[in-house]
């Protein structure tokens, strides 16, 4: 890898690490995992001064339960939210990402930071309705995880604002499915479908469809999630909904990927992602 | 068929076992030396400066700004260096009895520039970071003209690619055997099909490097290539340099897949800036410089025609291709589409087949010899219309095939095209491929299966191959037209202490000479395998040879070796039998010794017979001392192995993403000499033919802009992506060598994308699918069954593949599927976060 020149500093401190992107504006960049940061550098697509890497930062890793919500540390690896199986959806979707080396590497903050829209765990969060913590000079504020991205690879944090923490709702008694569309097991998702679905009485309590890589931001399938609310969900009515996926959605196309390709598959991965969290699956 | 029985089988017992590969151990141990891992005193680094246009006068180039830079030694141009070149880059072949047509080519450009990543200037200093940066301060100002990136385009020479030549068609060259028309007059039932054989990168794992170290009047290239005598000749014409004050040298070559048969710019540019500044430089190529610059492969638009009687014989084929070159020669690449021409009937006993080639330029990377060179566009072409054929027959494909296999009684086979396949049993490795995969319960399973929504489908591919490159005489500058000699070389050294070094002029990157060698001439002079090392890949050390490509290696160097191996043993035969007062024709070599025919404990071993031979006091008269002995070994004919495969897919119809389940594989190189490093070279060939089948593609767009420039747009699929593989053996010796071998590296890249194909198209017959051009992406497979589905009923067999829809025959080339710039960004690298 031959970047461009860079300084690097390892900080002690979240404090020191606020400091460091105050003093350094926009040329100053955090690093966290380093997985989708590095390669954009190694491109010489992205070229930021100095490097601030928070891996000793204090108070930013593991995952800790507070009644109904789950506090993950922003420097969490996908590896270990992969291997916490209360986390549900969450963990079912860390452990599609990249390959085990990514995963041991890559923590949520950083790919909540980084905001790619092909990135699994957005939308994830998305449906999920977590919160995120972030710091900054004038102190901590919560910021729901639909206001994060704004657009491909733009998020509402201030520069001077580091990710500390994930808020994730518990969710119990919701069934879950995860359909992520990609070419080789280790790509990035052509187009993802997360599926939640809370049953009472026979029928369909809650609902909510999150889609990966069908605009620059993550999207709720929100024309689903409405078509099925108070439903009874059996097959064809999920069949039907599922048909509306793609409506408000704006892909990218790409190489392999049209946006007429990524709306039908977005589609047929909402179906398949809303039977299995149905548990219609054969 | 020939009778040749191995010797090697049958003596002292190490051919044939499959022997733990000697190479290993350093290399899983990270103690191989690879050509980045060279460090020199004072040693300079170089960045090459490339051009972000596809067609365009040099206008300027103002390297100021990275001169000025303390840590910048040199900055070169083209023009810079002109002085100190003799000639362009080299091209080796050019088709027998006809004009070609070929730009001149300079290590970096003179005046304007033919495709993006072409060299502008060269930079160098004093650390790899730093030449980086400051290549990218060099200011070129380039005046674009236009772009044709599109083969069939460029054919229409609206926009030319060499205004001096004023023509795209470069060459054209035909290969005739009987007579087509004839053929097609006499047939019942004619089909055609027009195949886009895509653009592939080679990628091999190590990309190339190189350190120039020029000193006290000679200069030693460290380079990662195939070919490093070939380097030198190349060089030396190129340079200047006498051959003999040029050492190249190969350490560990981290892969080829033909990107390294080849002699490359930065190899001239740095031999000779590190002349002129007497340092020694070291330049190593990126992931996307590789992408960019290493030659490409494949790039045909194939139109093939086959015509038979209603009773399934087959009458005549002919296939016109159309070859992109890129924008210039390189050292072979007219040649790739040749090399295709000779195996384009298969295993087929077809009396009129004709081959038409014509070489077009466009402005993209130059293709060249990579995974199989033109031999598997050939077999992809010819499998696919057999399985055409067989559905406008309403015969089963198999059937078809086996009315028309050459016959095994036949062998050697004089095909129409004038060549002799050395020996073959086509029906042998079809008849032991269905023994292993149960194709009527597999039947029965498709339709069951089809019942419930899950398409399955089976893809057969019987192949032969020509390798073992070449008879001189065949392809040299009086048969083919080759500007060189294809034989192989070897020298057994025996030293006074009873081990051996062989030296061989093949040029290993990965396939296992060390091992596979060393068996051979252990066998053959009655020692242990790990007392046999191999030397290989350095010009200084060892004779003259022509590298390793083309599955040649065993068949030509290992002959080589086997041939200087037996000199050995006939030599100590002679002094064991003076020692011990017998006849030369009585010593047999059996458990190690050199022992008297029926005197068991009467014999030497090897170390005793060269203790004698290096302390000459008790030779025969007029025998030299020492033990050692040279070879080279030119074959009489190519040598053809061949196969049988089947491909198991299953393909999701909604999404259109298709999976391998299953691959068996039967193949034939000849009697093994190691069974485990066939096995390897086999897996890696199909997992290279599923990548191409399935996931790889270079792709330009309109501009002549790459947009597949690393790993994550280049699909090369990964271990997740390739099914764990089946694979046996026949055992057909060729007549053509004493070991009876045929060569293997290439079999799988050439046998496989027709069965993969086959499969898909066979799974998706019920949809109206009867043809569909490689790579077979997700997309391009639900876009084919939606197309199907809106014209009804598919056809059975289109008569002319031009009519299919355009999706249906559109491939790369023809740029991507979206507007350059639309693509996501970089980031979408096989990682997050």
């Amino acid at each position: 890898m031959i970047p461009a020149p860079f300084e690097y500093v390892a900080v002690d401190s979240l404090d020191e690490a606020i400091r460091e992107l105050s003093e350094g504006g926009e040329d100053v960049k955090l690093l966290a995992g380093g997985h989708s940061l590095v390669p954009l550098m190694k491109e010489r697509l992205a070229a930021p001064a100095r490097l601030v890497d928070i891996r000793r930062v204090p108070g930013l890793h593991g995952i800790e339960r507070e009644n109904g919500t789950f506090r993950i540390g922003a420097m969490t690896p996908h590896r270990k939210l992969e291997f916490s199986p209360e986390l549900g959806l969450v963990s079912e979707a860390a452990g599609t990402i990249a390959d085990p080396q990514v995963r041991h590497r890559g923590t949520i903050g950083g790919s909540i930071a980084h905001a790619d829209p092909a990135s699994d765990l957005p939308a994830v969060l998305l449906a999920a309705e977590a919160t995120i913590t972030v710091q900054g000079p004038g102190g901590q504020r919560e910021i729901a995880i639909a206001d994060v991205a704004v657009d491909y690879l733009e998020t509402s944090l201030a520069d001077d604002e580091v990710l500390t923490e994930i808020r994730l709702p518990a969710l119990e008694g919701y069934g879950f499915g995860y359909e992520k569309f990609n070419r080789r097991a280790e790509d990035w998702a052509m187009v993802a479908a997360c599926a939640l679905v809370k049953v009472s009485d026979g029928t369909c309590e809650d609902v909510r469809v999150g889609l990966t890589h069908m605009a620059g931001v993550p999207l709720r399938a929100s024309a689903v999630e409405g078509a099925l609310r108070g439903q009874t969900l059996d097959r064809e009515t999920i069949a039907a909904a599922a048909e509306q996926a793609a409506e408000g959605t704006d892909p990218p196309g790409d190489l392999n990927a049209t946006p007429e390709y990524k709306s039908h598959l977005a589609r047929v991965l909402t179906r398949r992602a809303l039977e299995t969290a149905a548990g219609l699956t054969t | 068929m020939s009778t040749v029985e191995s010797e090697a089988t049958t003596q002292n017992g190490h051919v044939g076992r499959s022997l733990r590969r000697k190479e290993d151990p350093r290399l899983i141990t990270g103690q191989g030396i690879y050509v980045d891992d060279i460090q020199l005193p004072g040693m300079l680094h170089a960045a090459i400066v490339r051009s972000p246009e596809a067609h365009a006068t040099i206008t300027s180039i103002d390297v100021s700004a990275a001169l000025a830079r303390d840590d910048v030694r040199a900055v070169m141009t083209g023009e810079d260096l002109a002085e100190d070149l003799e000639a362009p880059l080299a091209m080796l072949w050019a088709p027998p009895g006809t004009e070609i047509k070929a730009p001149e080519h300079w290590p970096i450009a003179r005046g304007k520039v033919g495709y993006v990543g072409q060299a502008l200037a060269i930079v160098i200093g004093d650390d790899r970071y730093g030449v980086v940066d400051a290549a990218e301060e060099v200011i070129v100002e380039l005046e674009p003209l236009p772009v044709v990136v599109d083969v069939e385009k460029a054919l229409e020479d609206e926009i030319v690619v060499h205004e001096e030549i004023g023509t795209n068609k470069a060459f054209e060259w035909s290969l005739p055997g009987g007579d087509v028309d004839a053929g097609f007059e006499e047939a019942d039932v004619v089909v055609e099909r027009r195949i886009v054989n895509h653009r592939i990168s080679g990628s091999p794992i190590e990309p190339r490097g190189t350190v120039a170290d020029y000193r006290a009047g000679e200069l030693t290239l460290w380079t990662s290539t195939q070919i490093p005598h070939i380097v030198r000749l190349v060089l030396s014409m190129q340079t200047g340099m006498p051959e003999d004050k040029i050492r190249i040298v190969t350490p560990e070559v981290g892969g080829g897949f033909g990107a390294k048969l080849q002699q490359y710019h930065e190899e001239t540019t740095l031999a000779v800036c590190a002349k002129k500044l007497g340092r020694p430089i070291k330049w190593v190529e990126t992931r996307s410089e590789h992408m960019t610059t290493s030659h490409h492969g494949r790039d045909q638009v194939d139109y093939v025609k086959i015509g038979a009687k209603r009773d399934g014989t087959i009458t005549a084929i002919h296939s016109k291709i159309i070859q992109d070159l890129g924008a210039y020669h390189m050292l072979l690449t007219p040649l790739i589409p040749a090399l295709g021409s000779f195996v384009m009937s298969g295993c087929y006993k077809i009396p009129n087949v004709r081959t038409d080639i014509v070489g077009v330029f466009t402005n993209k990377m130059s293709t060249d010899a990579i995974r199989g060179a033109g031999r598997p566009e050939a077999t992809h072409m010819i499998e696919t219309i057999v399985d055409a054929l067989a559905v406008e027959l309403g015969m089963d494909p198999l059937e078809l095939r086996r009315k028309n296999f050459i016959p095994k009684e036949d062998f050697p086979a004089e095909i129409p095209i004038g060549i002799v396949y050395d020996s073959g049993d086509y029906e042998g490795s079809l008849d032991k491929l269905l023994g292993m995969i149960d194709l009527d319960g597999f039947r029965s399973e498709q339709a069951e299966l089809r019942e419930r929504g899950i398409y399955r489908g089976v893809g057969f591919s019987t192949y032969v191959e020509i390798c073992g490159l070449a008879p001189s005489r065949a392809v040299g500058p009086s048969g083919l037209g080759i500007q060189g000699g294809f034989w192989e070389s070897a020298i057994v050294r025996v030293h006074p202490s009873g081990s051996a070094t062989v030296y061989t002029g093949a040029s290993p990157h990965g396939q296992g000479h060390e091992t596979g060698f060393a068996q051979i001439v252990a066998d053959r002079i009655g020692i242990d395998p790990q007392q046999v090392d191999i030397v290989h890949g350095d010009t200084g050390a060892g004779p003259m040879g022509m590298g390793t490509y083309g599955s040649r290696s065993l068949a030509v160097g290992g002959v080589s070796a086997a041939q200087a191996a037996e000199k050995v043993a006939d030599k100590a035969r002679r002094i064991v039998a003076h020692q011990l007062e017998a006849a030369p024709e009585d010593i047999e070599l059996a458990e190690g010794s050199f022992r008297v025919k029926g005197s068991p404990d009467q014999g030497m071993t090897l170390a005793e017979v060269a203790g004698a031979a290096y302390v000459p006091e008790n030779l025969p008269d007029g025998m030299e001392p020492g033990l050692e002995e040279t070879n080279f070994y030119d074959p009489e004919n190519f040598v053809w192995p061949f196969g049988a495969h089947a491909c198991f897919v299953e393909v999701d119809v909604e999404t259109g993403k298709v999976q391998v389940y299953r691959y068996v594989a039967v193949d034939d190189c000849g009697p093994a000499i190691n069974p485990m490093m066939i096995e390897g070279q086999v897996h890696g060939g199909i997992a290279h033919s599923i990548g191409q089948a399935l996931y790889e593609q270079v792709v330009y767009d309109d501009d002549g802009q790459l947009a597949t420039g690393n790993f994550v747009t280049y699909a090369l699929p990964t271990a997740n992506e390739i099914p764990e593989f089946e694979t046996d053996r026949t055992e057909t010796p060729s007549p053509t060598n004493e070991l009876g071998v045929k060569g293997v590296g290439e079999a799988g890249t050439i046998a496989a994308t027709p069965a993969i194909v086959g499969a898909v198209v066979d799974a998706l017959r019920p949809l109206g699918i009867d043809f569909l051009n490689m790579p077979l992406t997700p997309m391009r497979v639900w876009q084919s069954i939606q197309e199907a589905q809106e014209r009804g009923e598919g056809p059975r067999a289109t008569e002319q593949g031009r009519d299919l829809p355009a999706e249906a025959r559109d491939s790369a080339g023809s740029g991507p599927t979206i507007p350059p710039g639309q693509e996501p960004g970089p980031a979408h690298g096989g990682g997050a976060a």
